[in-house]
């Protein structure tokens, strides 16, 4: 069945016209160079002193340096990634590459290192069209600005996390997500081994993608080393091929191999996995995710508010460590259990085990897959141990193929992009940025909630209490972009707008998550054998 | 997409295009003791809030006009007076009186830089998105592309944003008195268009369009009756709000000073390097030298004179609405190439009937469009916007690009038939190649971009310091010749008999 749709999705597209992606792409590239004065933040050094660290010293020595505070944390892919840029850099700024340079900014690094964002954005591009082709059209030849393709597209490379993470916070997610969109196309092409390849690769760029290898390790055991299943989407035991998983043990194991290879022969692998995985840090990163941590964090701090109201709590028993002084630093609960990194660890195992097991039990082809990557992906958001707010993009931008398919998988991106994307705002703290994250992050919200209702014909995409928590965004972002800051309560409590944020945004994130499961569950329960779609 | 969604995404797409270009440098950033326009904007502020309305004019202990006097018209002091109260309110330093004198900081450039924002939306993007959605007859996707390229248009941006200019307001306030025209509302086009004049002197370039076409209308409304009632009407509207506009300079002494202070007579027939006739006739003979300041101003005003007569008799007999905008564009450029002491900025008040124009020749718009930003090139470098130039350039090209503008260019989509036609009744094999047209704008886009680039890297020659400004006037010059030619031939040749729009 993935073969007739996938044959018919290729003659379709051979007669596209591909133009306006093009145009699409070109627009937001001359964006993205306008965005080259705008603030950047400790991440820009932290990149720069990479690209010393590769360029000047001996492989033996990347993963100990420790001249800077910005120590190469990243798997040793993206270590080299920085030494192939570092050899165009050398004609850009030769000081940029000396390791002792600490916070150097010519304007030549800055403009060079915003280039090679833009730049290696170009691998983003490509997977964003392939994702575009996979996506079936529409039976009725409809006008450009309604096919589902061109929706994708806008979703893909306009996405706003994206530009404001990468091309004003600055990092490298752009070719990163590059790589995860290519692999996933590779999959619905039924390129299999090529989507195990790429996204070994991907795994030792930026080992944060961990989070969502359950859900190609699953898939491609369950639909590729099986060759196929029952009539009612089971699985058939005997249709094992062995040859398969052996080649795709064999390509997974060669990419380890090349990678950390070199590092393991020079014994140095301790190291390496110590500077990988930090579990020094806190629970929290410095800016609160907006996951289950945040409102278990609140409802402590509140609960030792009551406690001490009520008296049932002396202050001596409470430990000093403020909640949130915006550091990387521990943090102690006063009334709810401690939590520990093997918590996180299991909560996290927990969620994702319900959308694995779906997966094995019931074939349903690449969506199925999607869908089952997507939740991976916001279960370790939402119980992961000091997660990042950035990682809620590996969440939304796989969750814009799905939002292209069906009305209510729409719904839920219009909920989690929206929240997820406001969660964003505390990354940019400057005046200067603030009408543009406003401005990109209004642009953005328009476009996915008119052109998504286009695309479906239908004006109710959300219930109304959805529409309400939306809605109650707007006071929120106004609240703490442009009014707290004018109080005298900003010196008291700094933290206050990141927690009123965190905590209302976290609400949708588990929503769209509790959602996204029923709908998982629901389709799976009534799954038929696939025809085309 | 229902109309609304896409505005509000144009919208947003035009006001983040220009706050990016806004974190760019400004003019005379860091270059005491004149600084540039940013300074004297601010400095405007700093005179209008300290001193007494009768003194802002005029060189006293106070205020020395050598360094920035105010040579705007009452508007824009009006208009700097309210900056100055919010800027009072946000940081006192800003706009006191001597001490303030070149105050940089990035605080004031944000608050500087949201004055020009919000003035924009209020006056220019409201009127364009009026024009572009209310008066448009044509399809919506026709519509939406103009509204984009006249968002989109990096001229007045990167002059307005980067620069440091409140041109959006002058050109605005013209927008708005087009659109009341459009509605038939005369007295309402002529308020708006005094509002503009008294905003700018510069918007002189576009009085007299303004001046036939309300002449034409009372005529062909016969003399006797109605039209001399509307002429009545729209005198004394305009007396009327200039007296507004200059309450408090109402004595002899004052207005002459105000004059004065408007148009300075002395300071010769170019100033840079600009793209009109003047400056590039000096590369062959140095005018400056030969001739003296009285003939300079009688030959650039007979010059003037003569070039606006043609386009400026057809719409005093045919005042129709079309001919009315491609009269603007004409008399623009006429005064652009030929006045006396043109600002290389002017170039935009042409560049807004053009714009205007969008959809009617689509090619040769875009193509002046893109040439009005390259001759604004040497200016654009000296203030550090290099990288904002490119970009916008080639974002407004691409944005057009997406309406095939390079498969028009058959005469029919030139406009350029009846001309056509009436040059065969004499030659008779007189005609346009369909690819001609499209292969000259590929090649002056080419010639562009190269001498942008040289621009840009290449340090002149010894001996010629002003070898690349030079060569950027004169290319952009002849392009101006050629399109105010075209855009006269457009008006000239322009059918009359059809049924003017309501």
């Amino acid at each position: 069945a993935n073969k007739v749709i996938f044959l018919t999705v290729m003659a379709a597209s051979r007669v596209e016209d591909w133009k306006w992606f093009l145009v699409l792409a070109a627009g937001v590239s001359l964006l993205k160079c306008l965005l080259i004065p705008t603030y950047h933040s400790t991440d820009f050094e932290v990149h720069r002193n990479w690209l010393a660290i590769t360029h000047s010293l001996p492989i033996s020595q990347w993963y100990y340096e420790d001249t800077s505070e910005w120590t190469l944390d990243y798997p040793p892919l993206f270590a080299w990634f920085e030494y192939l840029l570092s050899q165009i850099g050398r004609y850009f700024d030769k000081e940029m590459l000396a390791v002792q340079n600490l916070n150097y900014g010519s304007t030549a690094t800055i403009i060079f290192q915003r280039l090679t964002v833009i730049f290696t954005d170009i691998l983003f591009m490509y997977a964003a069209r392939e994702c575009c082709r996979c996506i079936p059209e529409k039976k009725d030849g409809k006008e450009l600005f309604k096919r589902p393709a061109f929706v994708l597209a806008v979703l893909l490379l306009w996405n706003f996390g994206l530009l404001i993470v990468d091309h004003i916070h600055f990092q490298y997610n752009g070719f990163l997500f590059g790589l995860l969109l290519l692999s996933v196309a590779r999959l619905f092409q039924n390129r299999n081994l090529e989507s195990a390849l790429l996204f070994t690769i991907l795994l030792n760029f930026k080992h944060i993608f961990l989070y969502v290898a359950p859900a190609y390790g699953i898939y491609l055991l369950r639909s590729y080393c099986f060759t196929s299943s029952k009539p009612d989407g089971s699985l058939k035991w005997s249709t094992f091929s062995f040859l398969r998983l052996a080649s795709l043990g064999l390509i997974v194991c060669s990419v380890f191999a090349v990678s950390f290879g070199p590092f393991i022969a020079m014994g140095q692998l301790p190291q390496v996995l110590s500077r990988l995985f930090p579990f020094k840090r806190g629970l929290c990163h410095a800016y609160w995710a907006p996951n289950f941590w945040a409102l278990y964090n609140v409802i402590d701090k509140a609960l030792s508010v009551i406690g001490l109201k009520c008296g049932l709590l002396n202050i001596e028993s409470i430990p000093k460590a403020s909640m949130t002084g915006g550091l990387v630093q521990e943090f102690q609960h006063t009334v709810l259990p401690s939590v520990s990194p093997l918590i996180t660890l299991i909560c996290t195992f927990i969620s994702i085990m319900p959308a694995v097991c779906c997966l094995w039990l019931k074939h349903r082809g690449p969506y199925g897959f999607l869908h089952c990557l997507i939740l991976c992906a916001l279960g370790s958001f939402l119980f992961g141990w000091h997660v990042h707010e950035k990682a809620i993009l590996i969440a939304i931008l796989p969750l814009s193929l799905l939002a292209v398919k069906g009305k209510k998988e729409a719904g839920i991106f219009l909920v989690l992009s929206t929240t997820g994307h406001l969660s964003l705002f505390p990354l940019l703290f400057t005046a200067q940025e603030l009408p543009i994250k406003i401005l990109l992050m209004l642009l953005f919200t328009v476009y996915s909630f008119s052109a998504l209702r286009d695309l479906f014909r239908e004006d109710r995409l959300l219930s109304w209490l959805e529409v309400l928590y939306l809605c109650g965004l707007i006071p929120l972002g106004i609240f703490c972009e442009l009014f707290y800051p004018l109080t005298p309560w900003k010196e008291r409590f700094p933290f206050l707008p990141l927690l009123l944020t965190s905590v209302y945004c976290a609400l949708g994130v588990m929503q769209s998550w509790l959602k996204l499961y029923i709908l998982l569950l629901n389709e799976s329960a009534t799954v038929k054998p696939k025809k085309d779609q | 997409m229902e109309l609304w969604n896409l505005m509000s995404i144009i919208l947003l797409l035009g006001l983040t295009l220009r706050w990016t270009v806004s974190l760019n440098s400004y003019s005379g950033a860091g270059k005491p003791p004149m600084f540039g326009d940013y300074e004297a904007q601010r400095h405007w502020q700093e005179i209008t809030y300290n001193l007494p309305v009768k003194q802002w004019y005029f060189n006293t202990s106070d205020n020395n006009l050598q360094y920035w006097g105010l040579d705007y018209p009452p508007l824009t002091a009006y208009h700097s007076l309210i900056c100055a109260y919010v800027a009072k309110v946000i940081n006192p330093d800003w706009i006191s009186l001597h001490t303030s004198r070149g105050y940089e900081s990035l605080e004031h450039k944000l608050f500087m830089r949201s004055t020009v924002f919000v003035a924009d939306l209020i006056v220019y993007i409201s009127a364009v998105f009026f024009y572009g959605f209310y008066l448009n007859k044509s399809s919506e996707k026709k519509k939406v592309f103009n509204v984009l390229c006249m968002l989109v248009y990096p001229g007045l941006i990167l002059i307005d944003y980067g620069h440091f200019q409140y041109n959006c307001v002058s050109l605005g306030f013209t927008l708005w008195g087009i659109i009341s025209f459009t509605y038939q509302r005369y007295l309402l086009g002529s308020l708006a268009f005094v509002l503009a004049l008294n905003y700018k002197q510069m918007e002189l370039y576009h009085s007299l369009p303004f001046f036939c076409f309300l002449l034409g209308k009372s005529f062909s409304k016969g003399i006797k009756g109605d039209g001399l009632v509307l002429l009545v009407k729209i005198a004394f509207t305009v007396i009327a709000s200039f007296a507004l506009c200059w309450l408090p300079f109402l004595t002899t002494e004052q207005i002459f000073q105000v004059l004065r202070r408007l148009f300075p007579v002395d300071r010769g027939i170019f100033e840079d390097k600009v793209a009109n006739i003047w400056c590039s006739l000096s590369v062959l003979l140095k005018i400056k030298n030969v001739i003296s300041l009285q003939t300079q101003l009688k030959l650039s005003f007979a010059a003037t004179l003569l070039s606006v007569i043609p386009t400026c008799i057809k719409l005093t007999i045919h005042p129709n609405l079309k001919g009315f905008i491609f009269s603007l564009a004409n008399c623009s450029l006429s005064f652009f190439l030929f006045s006396f002491h043109v600002h290389e900025k002017s170039i935009l008040l042409a560049a807004l009937p053009v714009c205007l124009l969008l959809n009617e020749t689509a090619l040769m718009s875009t193509w002046f469009l893109v040439a009005s930003t390259f001759s604004m090139l040497p200016l654009l470098l000296k203030d550090g916007l290099l990288l904002p130039y490119i970009v916008t350039s080639l974002l407004f090209l691409l944005v057009t690009m997406t309406s095939s503008v390079l498969e028009k260019t058959s005469e029919e989509d030139l406009k350029l038939k009846p001309f056509c036609i009436s040059i065969r009744r004499y030659i008779s094999w007189f005609n346009i190649p369909k690819q001609l047209m499209r292969n000259i704008f590929l090649l002056s886009v080419i010639t562009m971009a190269i001498l942008s680039v040289v621009s840009a890297t290449l340090t002149p020659p010894s001996g010629l310091p002003d070898l690349f400004p030079l060569l950027v006037s004169v290319v952009s010059c002849i392009h101006f010749l050629y399109f105010w030619m075209y855009f006269n031939i457009l008006h000239f040749w322009e059918p009359t008999n059809k049924i003017k729009t309501n």
